[in-house]
Parts: structure tokens; sequence; C-alpha cells
């Protein structure tokens, strides 16, 4: 069973947006696979390309302006790219469901709760589109006294309950991945806890896989089998969370988990990344982290490294991801503050 | 002395309803609460949403009328002055917002955002002198002279929290209240927000009320935390001893509940029931009891003041006051 076809396949997706002269490519060659019951997590900051990885999956970013120049999706071996519309049509929801970072926005505001998750059932599962598995369906993702709740309109529930029914609306269909792409962004931290925990059960429960986007490496650790760390469009780092959270190997993942501040009561200085995330289209050649990262050398900006397999289950794309941090004369960004304090220690 | 002093400060908002705009009852944003800064201290807030820190902040620095309560700044009673009177003195406190966004006015360059407030506290004897200091702030914030002549949507999101920085600087304040001022940025620009942020505190001894939902990052910052809840402040205490013995147990939970990574703690989580209850209608008596995993009866009829339950440390809870061997408070000493 483990060696059979993954659930769902990406392999060398690339995607780009406006005119042909002048595209700016918001994705460019990301291949990841999740199996059956896997919760993989796709972690990156703003315009890393994750959102749009996620919506290509079930083909819902618009094309044009977007425009799909390589690479395929395979969801259950079959490529989502070459899909006909009435195929598309079955496997949003049918296959894929997605949850969305801002429930108020995802939710219709002139419809009743209850009636908005009975439209996923009558599409779906048309015999279950009964109130009672409205219900069952709410009291599963835990709203208190869902009876009265399905007559209830979006604006008469908090965020954290617009991010149930969402939840409720996505199961309803019994998808086999589910797509939440960050679900809890928009939500306060307890309630935050709330929604996480509710995931991490209902996918045990449930058996589905899950495709979780974040931008917050704090709540990965709970919930996902896999990491995939984004930045400038590519996957820099893929491994498995526990290793990876443990021991990052990209200097960019190290980075990033450098510079959020720890719950430790000890006040040192934060080692923060210099420099801005790259936008799209102006990304930089080689390495596309290179004039932030503190093990840059003067080859960086003029080859572009892979994403190899470094370690069984562990791919980095870095060239000198093992090697000692450079000498002053061989660093790129010899004033990178990460390189600086890491001499510190040595010099005093 | 300290720098700023609030006591027993109230923003309540009526709720108006039907044909003659009858009030029917208040929004208590923010409910009695008492907060001093020392000069060149940092005082923490943190709270969820709608628990009133940012209504806090913004009535301190009277962008909002205080119901009642006073704020004393340098030991002056700002929340009767008026006009000219108050922008004199608002060039001691200022505020920095949370969406650099939505914060610049984008059809004016750096250059005139950052001079408006030279402009209208005349810092400046003369245009040489003016443009000297826009140089000077532009490269104390980590920007430099050729973005003076740029507009705010040529920047990206931390350096226009830059900017929104300088132009709070230029007036030379005792205090500035940062509203939530790096939870719209980038995980990785975040970090030099914060550490510029710390970095000017030491050169210029700038006081901040720093508020944020992040208590990580709040722990991070601030020599003192205050954890609010529906209006009122739950628990206060040094930063490092909230974060090690918090006693509220709202504190407790919303401790465990900050994600942070650490894949080697296994860290219990203590998932909190229900959602922020209506501030228009709060719960009775301590009004986190239909949340609370700790409840006892007393708890539903009354809220517990805030007590000292350690040196520095202060609590209102029932429970957590007892552990710490406190008998209930007679109501006359319900605040410090």
């Amino acid at each position: 069973m483990t060696d059979s076809k993954p659930l769902l396949e990406i392999r060398d997706l690339k995607l780009e947006f406006g005119a042909r002269d002048r595209a700016l490519r918001a994705v460019d060659g990301v291949s990841f696979t999740i199996r059956d019951g896997e919760t993989v997590c796709l972690v990156g900051e703003s315009g890393c390309g994750k959102s749009v990885t996620a919506l290509s999956i079930a083909r819902l970013v618009p094309t044009p302006p977007a425009r799909y120049v390589g690479g395929e999706i395979l969801l259950q071996g079959r490529d989502v790219l070459k899909m006909s519309k009435a195929d598309l049509r079955n496997i949003r929801g049918g296959v894929v469901s997605y949850i969305f970072q801002e429930p108020s926005a995802s939710l219709n505001p002139v419809f009743r709760v209850g009636n908005q998750i009975k439209e996923s059932l009558k599409l779906h599962r048309p015999d279950a589109a009964t109130d009672d598995e409205v219900v069952r369906l709410l009291k599963l993702v835990g709203i208190p006294a869902p009876e009265s709740r399905i007559r209830d309109y979006p604006h008469q529930l908090s965020g954290g309950m617009q991010q149930r029914v969402m939840i409720a609306m996505a199961l309803a269909s019994h998808p086999k991945l589910l797509i939440a792409d960050e679900p809890t962004t928009a939500l306060d931290v307890t309630i935050q806890a709330q929604i996480i925990e509710l995931l991490t059960d209902l996918k045990k429960r449930f058996g589905m896989s899950m495709l979780l986007i974040t931008h917050n490496l704090g709540i990965v650790g709970d919930i996902a089998d896999r990491l995939a760390v984004m930045y400038a469009g590519q996957i820099h780092e893929l491994a498995p969370a526990n290793e990876l959270l443990a021991k990052p190997l990209h200097p960019y993942t190290q980075a990033l988990m450098n510079s959020v501040p720890k719950l430790s009561g000890d006040a040192e200085r934060l080692t923060a990344i210099p420099g801005n995330v790259p936008n799209l289209g102006a990304f930089p050649s080689g390495c596309r982290f290179h004039p932030r990262c503190p093990r840059a050398r003067f080859d960086c900006p003029e080859r572009s490294p892979e994403l190899d397999e470094v370690m069984p289950g562990r791919r980095v794309r870095c060239f000198y991801w093992n090697a000692p941090l450079p000498e002053p004369h061989q660093a790129l960004n010899p004033n990178n503050p990460a390189l600086i304090q890491a001499r510190e220690p040595a010099r005093s | 002395m300290s720098l700023l002093e609030v006591k027993n400060i109230k923003v309540h908002f009526p709720v108006k309803h039907g044909l003659f705009s009858r009030v029917r009852g208040y929004v208590k944003a923010v409910d009695d609460v008492s907060l001093s800064i020392a000069p060149g201290e940092t005082l923490g807030l943190v709270g969820e949403s709608g628990c009133g820190k940012t209504t806090l902040g913004r009535a301190i620095i009277r962008l909002l009328d205080p119901t009642s309560g006073q704020v004393l700044f340098k030991g002056e009673d700002i929340t009767q002055l008026r006009g000219s009177e108050l922008r004199r003195r608002r060039r001691g406190f200022q505020m920095i917002f949370q969406d650099p966004y939505g914060s610049l006015n984008p059809r004016m360059t750096v250059e005139q955002i950052i001079g408006e407030a030279i402009d209208i506290h005349k810092l400046a004897e003369s245009s040489s002198a003016r443009r000297a200091r826009i140089t000077e702030l532009l490269q104390a914030v980590g920007l430099n002279v050729t973005h003076a002549q740029r507009y705010p949507h040529e920047f990206s999101g931390g350096q226009r929290q830059r900017i929104g920085i300088a132009r709070a600087l230029a007036v030379e304040p005792d205090l500035i209240v940062c509203d939530e001022p790096v939870s719209a940025l980038d995980v990785s620009v975040q970090a030099q927000i914060i550490n510029l942020l710390m970095d000017l505190q030491q050169q210029r001894g700038i006081a901040y009320l720093f508020i944020a939902h992040d208590l990580a990052v709040v722990e991070h910052i601030s020599r003192r935390v205050m954890v609010m809840y529906l209006g009122k402040v739950v628990e206060t205490a040094e930063a490092k001893e909230l974060v090690r013995s918090p006693r509220h147990p709202y504190t407790q939970a919303l401790l465990s509940a900050v994600p942070v990574v650490d894949p080697a703690s296994k860290r219990k989580r203590i998932i909190l029931p229900g959602d922020v209850p209506s501030p228009i209608n709060p719960p009775s008596g301590c009004n986190f009891h239909p949340r609370c995993p700790a409840a006892i009866d007393i708890c539903k009829v009354e809220m517990a003041p805030l007590r000292e339950v350690a040196p520095g440390h202060f609590v209102a809870c029932h429970v957590a006051q007892s552990e710490a061997g406190l008998r209930p408070a007679p109501q006359s000493m319900a605040m410090r």
C-alpha cells in the first residue's frame, strides 16, 4: 500500500503570470507528493508561491492571467492540468476540498449557513442532503447547539465558528485531500489552537490527506508529517517535519527559525534576515536566497542549486548547506548579521 | 517618577438603536485600567482581538476620549486638554500603527510625510535644517537619503514601517505607542523591525507601550507585560516572570497556545473552549469564567481585583490569589 501511487504528485510545476515576453514566474519547478493519510505543510512568506501552488491542485487559478508552462499535477494518477471541465467539476469538492484564510469572505453573507452546507451535500452526496446530516457535520466540527445554528447567517457567528462552518462544508463531500490555505491566520491565538486541534482530530478520524499552507512555522509542528519550505517560487527544503524542525539544513529555514522570538524568557537580540522578500519578477539570479544568505559564496549568484536528496527523505536546495561558514574572503555577504554573530563567540 | 501614569481609565462606547438612537447599552472596551511606564521602559500589552488593547493605546494618546479616569504624562493630566494645547503636548507621545500600507498618505513623498511632523511643531529653523533632519531620521531607521523623494507604494512593508517609525521619531517623543507594529509584516522582516525598535530605545531612551497579540514578540521586547481580557487587566508581571510562572488561567492558556517553533518540547496545549464573549454583554463576575478551566463558584458572582501574588506580579483571579495565600480582598482595596 505504501509503495502504491501517491494520492497527489506534483512534478516540476511551472506557472507564469502576464504577457509572454515579460512573464512573471510565480511557481518555478515545484515537485512534491502527498500520500494517503499524510499531512504536508507548505511554509513560506508572502509571494513565495505557496497559495498559487495549492490553488493549482484543483486548477482554481484563472487562466489567463496565469499560464501553466510546464509540469504536471497528478491527482489519483490523472493530470489535473489536462482535465476537461466536467472532470474538474467532479474533483473540486469530490476529491479535493479547500478551506481559506478569511472565513467571512468565503461564506455567502445572504444565505443561512445550514443551506450553504447543504448545497455542498446536494452536489456531491445528493441522498445525504438533509438537515440531519448538516447537524451531524456541524456537531463534528464542534459547533455548540447545531440545531439552532443551521438557521444562522454567517455574520451571526464569530470568526472561529465561521471557520468551523467552512471546515464542515469542506468535509461534507468526503474529500480525499483537504487543502487548508492559512486556515488560522485570521484567528486569535486561543481560537487558532482550537482549529488546529480540530483539523488534527478530523484528519485522524477520516484518514484524509491534508495540505496545510502557512507562514507560521510554529503551528506546523503539531500537525505536519512533512514540511516543504518555499522561497521565491521554489521549494528550498523538504523533509519530515520533526527532523526539519529539530535540525533545519537550508540557510533560509535556519534564518527563518532564528528570526522568530522564542518564549524562553531570554531577551537576546534576534538574528534578523537582512533585506526583503524578493518581488515576483525580480527574483535574484542563481540561488534565489543568495542576497540574504549568511552562507552564500561568490558562485551562488551564478549557478542554481537543485533540490537534492542529501539524506534519506531530506531534500535541500543549497550548494553549501554542509560546508563550514564561509571565511571573510569567501563570503558573498560578509556583513550578514547571522554570519557576524556566528563569528563573535570565537573572537571573544 | 513615571513618565506615563494611567489611573482607572475607562472607555465605554454607547450602543445606539432605534428611531431616536436611544442608548441601549455600552461596549466596555476598556474598563478600569491603571498602568504606569517609566522613562525608557517598554510595557507590553497582550490580548486577543476585542480585548481593548488598541482602544487603550488610542485613549492614552488622546486619539479617543476616555469616558473617565486620568492620563498623567510627566505628571500633567492630559485628559482635559483641547486643541492647540493638546497638539503641543503630543510632541511628547507618538504612535506607530499596525498597517504600514494604510497609515502613510499615498500622495505624499517620504520627505513630506516626515517633514509634516517637523513643520507642525516648528522644529526646523531653515529648509536646509529641515532637510538635514529628515536625512538623519531616514538613516536612523535604516533607509537612505535617496528614499526621501519616493512615494509609499515604492516601498516594501518593512520599509514602510520604517517610514512610520521615522515619522514618529521626528518630534523626539518620550513615549511611542506601538500598536501591533510587526503583525502585518513577513516573518523574516519582523525581526528587523523589532531589533530597530530596541536599538532606537537604547540610543534615544524612548519608552514604548508595545501592543500586540503575539505573546512571544511582546515578551521579547518588554520589561513588563500586561495581559488584557475583555477590557480588563487580568495579569501583569515582569516579562520573564510572566512567561515562567503565569498565574491567571487565561495567561496560562494563552502561553500554551502560542505557536512556537520548538519540536523538542511537546508542550501540552490548554485548549480554551468557546470564543471571547461580546463586550456589550459580558459574563457576570469574572468575565473569563465561562471559558476558565479553574473557575469556582465565586467567579460567577464577583471579579477578583488585581492583587500582588509575588513581588511585582499582579493577578486578578480568585483561584490564583488563594493559591498564593491571599484572603479575599475587602471591596475598598479593589485597585492598587
